[in-house]
């Protein structure tokens, strides 16, 4: 009896082993990942954002996206709508936060409003595309937790294969599957799977340029939705890098005035 | 406006546009709005020359030029309407001219501008330096351009606004052939100022705002002409621009999926003091269906102590009702709301509608509807004026 017991023991032991270690390679490999895209400061991008419906109907929207490198906090972005006409110069500012939720404010042009939003809807579609607003907010360590697959092959290249689990129980996600880059840790591919655990989209980076001698940024992000046949193809056009933007070139008063 | 000031901002402008070519990065931006709308009421009016049907169409040119790496801007708005049959309606204005530096945290403007202060949705108590375009729309969400002196300076512990204003912009009331009017038209000759100064009476106004966590803040105070003619007396009805001093506070607490807004006024003066407030909430349900839906659902009451002399109505009212954003490639959006008198039957339903069609243009739809409007408050003026006005816009 004793040494079933003991022997159970040591089992569900080696097995809580296994699982952390398994965590701790997945966390690991996030944290690679992280590290080598430090030191951007800051950054500026014009987007342009191709929506396919299943018909294969296409509408376009362009936008410029500014984002401020922060290492104690989650980074600071401003978002400014460029097209459609009848929404340009609306442009949102987002102080991301590793832990808690995100601070959010959106400039109205038409009234000149700055206005406070709730950042609690993360998993709603970002413009009617197949982007959610938690797709393109800054990809913190810290919202997820990490589990190591396999290696793989992915665009032609060697992969660490992890699982990821949001921490946020507001995430439209039960869980993503990411595959890094093995050299430089880029990301190449992320799966994403719904509340009811099913595959929901396929994110594919293409056309990696590498900018300052270290800093990866796909050309090219693809999003398609399995469950609509949907498609949202994301343009990345003239990335500048250590653009000078400071903590001033983000304040309400710089939203509004981004937006104009 | 005066011919004079008109002169003198152009002129301004010419000489600001004349600075800018000694620049060497510049870029300029041209958009253009222009929109077709039938107003139509459900009743006959009930003052001679108002008709039931409205037919205007209208044009928003726009203007930015950037200049030293975005630290120079030059905004232009221009904005004119045509109605078919309200020559009041019929009308133009400079929403915007202004000049504006920007250094470190300190960013200066000069000229015409549109400022917004305040959280609440169905009241805009605190709103107070632009003075309302009445016959543009019903909500007050339009505003003509007013003249100032801007200064902004953004520091850890909150943004200060300084203002100068030098120029009171007269509010243009609907004409005879309009609706939603009072009985007598009220023209520009109509207008009496408490002030010798007319409206060249210099006005300051002051603001600090500040974000604390989850908690958006604003204390303003206001020391000019008051936006809103004010009455003691529902009899001698002579709109009268009084000289007031106004501090507003309006606060916003952000907590997961619910905003808690807030926002109140004291307002002193030689007519009538008040005091004013909104209060409420709005709760989103998002991604609904899992199709991005989101459903908000808002609810505010609003107070105000000047009672049956309330200019908007609002004394003591509750105010209820439901967003729907669809977050499609269309952005459709639907609101519909109630503000319903807890002192007496009145009530007010609407309902705003919009959504782009292709990538250009966009259609509105907006209904007003007066329900069991009391004799005892202003709108009553009102009560056979329920309409719906469909728009189509196009963006070029």
């Amino acid at each position: 009896m004793k040494q079933i017991i003991l022997t159970l023991t040591l089992l569900l032991h080696i097995e809580a082993v296994s699982l952390a270690q398994s965590d701790a390679r997945g966390l690991e490999i996030a944290q690679k990942a992280d590290e080598a895209d430090k030191g951007f400061e800051s950054s500026k991008v014009s987007l342009k954002m191709i929506l396919t419906n299943k018909h294969g109907q296409e509408s376009e929207r362009y936008l410029e996206n500014r984002t401020l490198e922060l290492h104690d906090d989650g980074d600071k972005s401003l978002i400014v709508f460029n097209s459609p006409k009848d929404v340009e110069g609306t442009a949102t500012l987002t102080f991301t936060h590793k832990e808690s939720p995100d601070d959010q404010w959106l400039y109205l042009p038409s009234l000149n409003r700055v206005k406070r939003i709730s950042s609690d809807n993360k998993s709603g579609p970002f413009m009617g595309s197949e982007f959610a607003y938690e797709d393109l907010s800054s990809q913190e360590v810290e919202k997820y937790n990490y589990k190591f697959v396999k290696e793989d092959n992915v665009n032609g290249t060697a992969a660490h294969v992890v699982e990821r689990y949001p921490l946020d129980p507001k995430s439209g996600y039960t869980k993503q599957v990411v595959w890094y880059n093995k050299g430089n840790y880029r990301i190449e591919k992320i799966d994403f799977y719904d509340r009811k655990s099913a595959l929901m989209k396929t994110l594919t980076y293409n056309n990696y340029k590498q900018y300052l001698n270290k800093h990866w940024r796909a050309s090219e992000m693809i999003m398609e939705n399995h469950l609509t046949g949907k498609k949202t193809r994301l343009l990345f056009e003239n990335y500048r890098f250590k653009t000078g933007l400071s903590d001033q070139d983000f304040s309400q008063n710089s939203l509004a005035r981004a937006g104009k | 406006m005066t011919r004079t000031k008109l002169l003198f901002y152009t002129t301004l402008f010419l000489l600001l546009s004349y600075k800018i070519h000694g620049q060497e990065k510049y870029s300029g931006d041209f958009s253009l709005k222009s929109g077709a709308e039938d107003r139509f009421f459900f009743k006959d009016g009930q003052y001679d020359g108002q008709k039931r049907n409205y037919l205007s169409v209208s044009v928003q040119p726009e203007y930015s030029l950037r200049w030293n790496d975005e630290k120079f801007l030059l905004k232009v708005t221009l904005f004119g309407r045509y109605d078919q049959h309200d020559q009041r309606r019929t009308h133009a204005d400079i929403r915007e001219l202004y000049w504006q530096m920007v250094k470190n945290n300190h960013e200066l403007s000069i000229g015409l501008k549109k400022i917004f202060w305040g959280v609440t949705e169905s009241a805009h108590i605190v709103n107070i330096i632009n003075q309302t375009d009445v016959v543009e729309s019903f909500d007050g969400e339009e505003k003509l351009g007013q003249p100032m002196i801007h200064y902004s300076y953004q520091s850890t512990v909150g943004t200060l606004d300084l203002f100068y204003m030098q120029y009171f912009r007269k509010p243009t009331f609907p004409g005879s052939d309009g609706r939603l009017r009072t009985p007598f038209v009220i023209t520009d000759d109509l207008i009496r100022f408490e002030s010798d100064l007319e409206e060249y009476r210099p006005e300051v106004a002051i603001r600090w705002s500040h974000y604390i966590g989850k908690f958006d803040l604003g204390i303003s105070h206001f020391y000019g002409t008051s936006r809103q003619p004010l009455f003691n007396d529902l009899q001698d009805f002579q709109p009268v621009f009084a000289v007031i001093n106004q501090t507003g506070i309006d606060v916003q607490a952000t907590t997961g999926p619910v905003l808690w807004k807030a926002e109140a006024i004291h307002n002193r003066n030689d007519i009538l003091d008040f005091t004013a407030f909104a209060a409420g909430f709005e709760y989103t349900f998002g991604n609904v269906n899992g199709n991005g839906l989101d459903i908000g659902l808002l609810s505010e009451y609003l107070y105000d102590s000047r009672d049956d002399l309330s200019l908007s109505s609002l004394q003591n009212d509750l105010f209820a009702g439901a967003r729907f954003a669809f977050n499609n490639t269309r952005d459709t959006q639907l609101l519909a709301g109630v503000i319903i008198d807890l002192q007496r039957d009145t009530q007010l339903a609407s309902v705003e509608a919009n959504q782009r069609l292709g990538e250009s243009w966009k259609i509105e739809l907006e209904g007003r509807f007066f329900i069991n409007t009391s004799a005892k408050e202003f709108i009553y003026f009102l009560r056979d004026d329920s309409f719906v006005r469909l728009a189509v816009n196009k963006y070029w």
